[in-house]
């Protein structure tokens, strides 16, 4: 008789059932652990309403199933509605990623309608103050009424906790509120170092004890609660000496495409000089995805070197992340350095150790706004 | 309402979770469930059980549907415990 079921393979069977669309790289907020790139400002060209439906039909012809609309504020697209409903249509599970900034009544309403499925709404703080410092930004009311709202129209609330040494030990707070207020999820998400995060990293990065104390009140919360709310918590790839099976390793079940229509294998791609990658609005995205030089660069294991391709788990996490293997290292077939068998091994190390002196709280931060960066200075250097 | 730690009675509606999104896949050739986290492509016999997990057929006339289409006359218990493996999964609910 019937078996409950069992999970599609974790290779997808060469289907990039995740697709994530990053509809703009504009946002209110000014987070400094921002994953967006350092250089958004110039991106001027995003796609059109109609190039987006484009992306949502090719993309569930090649398998395409979960959907998250994310950016930057995907809020601030005036035809996010008008993409809900195309990707329902079409079949995807939708989600929306969101610092619920601009999520007013009526257009959760009209999401709903058009068929979103779930609402993450990030939030950094359970103190306003905090919170609104964190993000450059008054927002921690307006999130507040968000989630009531997200409540108020039947959807469960997913909050999404991005953690780093300025919010860790808000840890106990923040599940009270969610508890007190009814949220169902909870993720806390250790920072992930690039982009803006990297730049800041001293500033931002916990110590291990600072883990640790987190992942106890987390386990305490999960004891006395149980599942009101269901808590997530996130190892940092930084404290345990293992890669993360990052994307689930590259061009296999992911697919990213960026504001301006370029095709990324993971969010941080573009962090990469010197890959070119393809945009929808030149190239077919089924050979985008199956065929083109900068998906099949690193996909499989031709790719890598000692010691991953001895590695008895390297089918498991893939050789960590490519991203984080170039930005550290400057070369993205290196073993990811997080993993304790890579010879860059001492660069995590003594970031972590770093934590500990830089822990302080008079680290200043570059908050992501435009013109804070000047990324032109290494194209001229000596 | 019936509570969701008594077992199904054949009286008893179960639903679909509106969490989950459960549909055919023509690519895959099978039901799957779609969920915040994932998906769970399910087997022939998962697939057509949740597949009349409509909120409106009973647990009776769910399980005589089911007598036809399997070919198969005993299956009731198999049907009631595939039932509250779903429903302990968040699959499924029951109304009544």
């Amino acid at each position: 008789m019937a078996k409950a079921g069992s999970k599609l393979k974790i290779d997808g069977n060469g289907k990039p059932l995740w697709l994530v669309l990053e509809l703009t790289y504009r946002c209110p907020l000014k987070c400094p652990w921002c994953n967006n790139p350092l250089d958004f400002d110039e991106l001027k060209n995003e796609l059109t309403t109609e190039e987006w439906k484009k992306v949502l039909r090719d993309a569930r012809a090649i398998g395409s199933l979960q959907l998250g609309f994310s950016g930057g504020e995907p809020m601030l697209r005036p035809d996010l509605e008008e993409l809900v409903d195309e990707g329902n249509r079409l079949g995807y599970y939708t989600n929306l990623i969101t610092s619920g900034m601009g999520l007013s009544k009526d257009r959760l309403s009209e999401l709903k309608r058009c068929g979103l499925k779930q609402i993450q709404l990030s939030l950094q703080h359970s103190n306003r103050e905090k919170n609104d410092i964190m993000v450059g930004v008054q927002s921690h009311d307006e999130k507040m009424a968000v989630i009531e709202e997200i409540k108020a129209q039947g959807f469960p609330v997913v909050l999404n906790v991005p953690l780093s040494r300025y919010n860790i030990e808000a840890v106990d707070d923040i599940i009270d509120m969610a508890a007190r207020t009814g949220v169902e999820y909870i993720e806390f998400a250790n920072i992930q170092y690039y982009n803006w995060a990297l730049l800041n990293r001293a500033a931002l990065l916990p110590t291990r004890e600072q883990i640790e104390y987190a992942e106890a009140r987390v386990n305490e919360a999960r004891k006395r609660l149980g599942n009101k709310p269901t808590i997530y918590f996130v190892v940092p790839d930084y404290f345990d000496g293992r890669p993360k099976a990052c994307m689930n390793g590259w061009g296999a079940i992911h697919l990213t495409i960026a504001p301006d229509g370029s095709a990324l294998p993971c969010q941080e791609a573009q962090v990469m000089e010197g890959v070119d990658f393809p945009n929808v609005r030149d190239n077919d995205l089924g050979w985008i995805w199956r065929e083109s030089p900068a998906f099949e660069m690193y996909r499989g294991d031709a790719w890598m070197k000692k010691p991953c391709v001895d590695c008895d788990e390297k089918e498991k996490d893939f050789g960590g992340c490519r991203c984080q293997a170039y930005l550290l290292t400057g070369d993205a077939t290196n073993t990811d350095p997080a993993c304790s068998k890579s010879r860059h091994f001492d660069i995590i190390q003594s970031a972590v150790a770093a934590a500990r002196i830089t822990s302080g709280p008079q680290m200043p931060l570059v908050m992501r706004s435009r013109g804070a960066i000047n990324g032109k200075m290494r194209l001229i250097r000596p | 309402m019936t509570l969701s730690n008594t077992p199904f009675n054949p009286l008893d509606r179960p639903a679909i979770n509106p969490l989950f999104l459960f549909r055919w896949e023509e690519q895959e050739q099978a039901y799957l469930l779609l969920y915040p986290e994932g998906i769970i492509k399910l087997n022939d016999s998962a697939g057509n059980i949740l597949n009349l997990c409509d909120g409106e057929r009973t647990m009776e006339s769910i399980i005589a549907e089911l007598k036809v289409l399997f070919g198969a006359d005993d299956i009731d218990g198999d049907i009631y415990n595939f039932m509250e493996v779903a429903r302990g999964k968040g699959w499924i609910k029951a109304e009544d």
